[in-house]
């Protein structure tokens, strides 16, 4: 009874997604208060509880990364004349260099940014919109809306790269036939094109589950404080740019950091728009389609595992970023408030 | 809803932006503004919504219709054909990813919910040293680019002789650092203490309590959490194709993928990849469309806490 007594104020651990949770740990209070035996119970039933995961975390977490650092910084080289097959050399950076060096890695950073520059934003404007427009009095059928948004999510990324492809044809596409038969023709295979039919095929899949979890996020603000913006003489506009946005701050931040490290991994799309259809996309079009070509086309497991590492480190670089800013935004609020 | 029935009154005392003019021209501008708002959002329903019904058009014509470009006529209409061809082809092998795919988001996601909602409550009810820097590295896990770690990942099972078996498929999908996030907010909001304690007092032991009161009450969460890793793994792509080369091993998203790649040189593939798309996309909008509070509570999780 004791131990419940010390345990009951201990919850409601609202878990924040900073590494560093600005809640104390309720922990050390409640445990000089149970029985040892107890304790020891609890924290024996806690590992075993725990074991499982952290066993595989390890497993296809920890160590992979671990050795795709220890791979990177090998090479296979042809021993002596080439007989008696390859030996592993150590060349500490060298693969980092030649990944570096190498211009289509670098491109591949060079279409990445672009491809960050264009969908990003137009994710998160498209999908704050959208939360917006059905969060606010005027939005019939929001179930089937919500729904409808949602669904390109429980389309597997291959068909939906697949499909699109589809409509991006000239002679299949009823799409391109539309607008071309508008005045607008567009290729989507050119040079010029690719980025933009990428950058589609992505916004289709995630606008939706994005706009979900922002729809989720204005739900939960307290309707009193709308109906007091309200009566003070607040529009539509103004309620939703000066109280609505700063409220689900938090969001926005998540929603930020996960797509910039799914956009990171670019892969599927291009590689279905790489084979065969003709389009300006090629094989080492993303870092990610690089090291895929270096490993499996070239055998160049320790340059793949360099490429690899030096997307891992920029993702790492750039969700540090990411949390940093919006951090520190929210930071900078709380004091104009004080 | 309250909103809108304490609007007409109040706002004009101190004269809203917009509505700068009299109070008569406020019936028509909302009329508009309703109108623009459903038109808008119709809109993006519509172009949500319109690939996915091209792809049940266009999985009812055979090769000629397809490559003729007209979707939505009924010009070459041969759906039972197509369905004959694709259950044909290969000896079966469609349907043969199909169960595969069955396997692997099924019985990753089983197994997988079950981890993250142990750890999970493990989190939201023990108290234990390091606990919050333990969970800090989970959230460090939740940002690791996934495919950086295919490459090692492939080499490991290599050397372990698992690559191109069915578990190297199943064993990276096992582990959800998400889901352990997920499923310590469940498990704080699911299950209160006090039943715990009444559990305890009853004589239960610790995983006892967790088995048959903490994994009961927890349930719409794990339902959430599997319905997530199953769309996850039933979508995933990239860690079949590193691992297998075995065609019988292949999920339905490797095998379209490889029957798409020799579509370019023999259209008769054409038909079978968008057939063998449609169905495979029939379970998840099933899901999805059935479990819609499930959905909506994993992201309402993950948004507002």
């Amino acid at each position: 009874m004791k131990a419940r007594a010390a345990r009951a104020p201990a919850p409601v651990p609202a878990p924040a997604l900073a590494p560093k949770g600005p809640t104390a740990p309720p922990a050390p209070a409640a445990t000089p208060t149970v029985a040892p035996t107890i304790a020891r119970a609890r924290t024996g039933a806690a590992a075993v509880l725990l074991a499982p995961f952290f066993v595989l975390f390890t497993a296809v977490m920890v160590v992979p990364i671990g050795y795709a650092v220890w791979l990177s910084l090998f090479t296979e080289k042809q021993s002596g004349l080439g007989f008696g097959g390859t030996e592993t050399v150590f060349t500490g950076l060298d693969n980092y260099l030649a990944a570096l060096g190498d211009r289509a890695f670098r491109e591949g950073f060079g279409v990445l940014l672009g491809y960050c520059l264009l969908y990003i934003p137009l994710l998160l404007a498209g999908a704050l919109t959208l939360a917006l427009l059905l969060d606010s009095a005027l939005a019939r059928a929001r179930r089937f809306f919500q729904l409808a948004l949602f669904l390109p999510h429980a389309v597997p990324g291959i068909i939906a790269a697949l499909i699109w492809v589809y409509l991006y044809t000239p002679q299949l596409s009823p799409v391109v036939e539309a607008m071309e038969s508008g005045g607008v023709g567009f290729d989507f295979f050119s040079p010029e094109g690719a980025l933009p039919s990428v950058v589609n095929i992505a916004l289709w899949e995630w606008l939706g589950y994005n706009m979900v979890i922002f729809y989720a996020a204005l739900q939960a603000i307290d309707r009193s404080v709308l109906e007091a913006a309200t009566v003070d003489g607040a529009g539509s506009w103004r309620t939703a740019f000066s109280i609505k946005l700063p409220l689900i701050r938090a969001s926005l931040a998540m929603v930020a950091l996960f797509t910039v490290i799914g956009s990171l991994q670019l892969f599927t799309e291009p590689l279905i728009l790489d084979k065969g259809t003709g389009s300006a996309v090629t094989s080492t079009w993303t870092p990610n389609m690089y090291a895929y070509t270096a490993a499996f086309d070239r055998n160049d497991y320790g340059l793949a595992a360099a490429a690899s590492v030096l997307l891992a480190l920029t993702a790492a670089l750039l969700s540090f970023a990411v949390t940093r800013l919006t951090g520190r935004r929210a930071h900078d609020r709380k004091e104009q408030h004080a | 809803m309250s909103a809108t029935v304490t609007t007409p009154p109040p706002p004009r005392v101190t004269a809203p932006p917009a509505a700068a003019g009299a109070g008569t021209r406020r019936p028509p501008s909302r009329w508009l503004s309703r109108t623009a708002v459903n038109g808008a959002l119709l809109l993006s329903a519509a172009y949500m919504l319109f690939p996915l019904v091209w792809l049940v058009t266009a999985a009812t014509k055979d090769a000629g219709g397809l490559l003729a470009g007209n979707a939505f006529s009924f010009q070459g209409f041969d759906l039972g054909g197509n369905l004959t061809r694709l259950a044909a082809y290969g000896d079966g092998v469609y349907f043969r990813w199909y169960l595969n795919s069955l396997l692997y988001a099924g019985g990753g996601a089983l197994a997988c919910s079950l981890i993250c909602v142990a750890a999970g409550y493990a989190f939201d009810k023990y108290d234990f040293r390091g606990k919050e820097k333990l969970f800090g590295a989970v959230l460090m896990g939740v940002l690791v680019p996934t495919t950086a770690l295919a490459l090692p990942m492939y080499l490991l099972a290599s050397r372990t002789g698992i690559v191109n078996t069915y578990w190297a498929v199943l064993i990276p999908v096992l582990v959800n650092p998400f889901g352990v996030y997920l499923a310590r907010v469940f498990s704080a909001g699911y299950i209160p203490d006090e039943a715990l304690e009444a559990a305890r007092i009853d004589g239960a032991g610790e995983l006892r309590a967790f088995w048959s009161i903490g994994l009961r009450m927890v349930m719409p969460g794990f339902v959430t959490v599997f319905l997530f890793q199953f769309t996850a793994i039933w979508n995933n792509f990239f860690l079949p194709l590193v691992m297998l080369s075995d065609q019988r091993l292949f999920p339905l998203s490797l095998g379209l993928y490889a029957w798409n790649s020799n579509a370019h040189a023999e259209p008769d593939f054409y038909p079978l990849v968008v057939t063998g798309s449609l169905l495979a996309v029939v379970p998840l909008v099933v899901a999805f469309v059935s479990l819609q509070r499930h959905w909506k509570a994993g992201l309402t999780a993950g948004s507002v806490k």
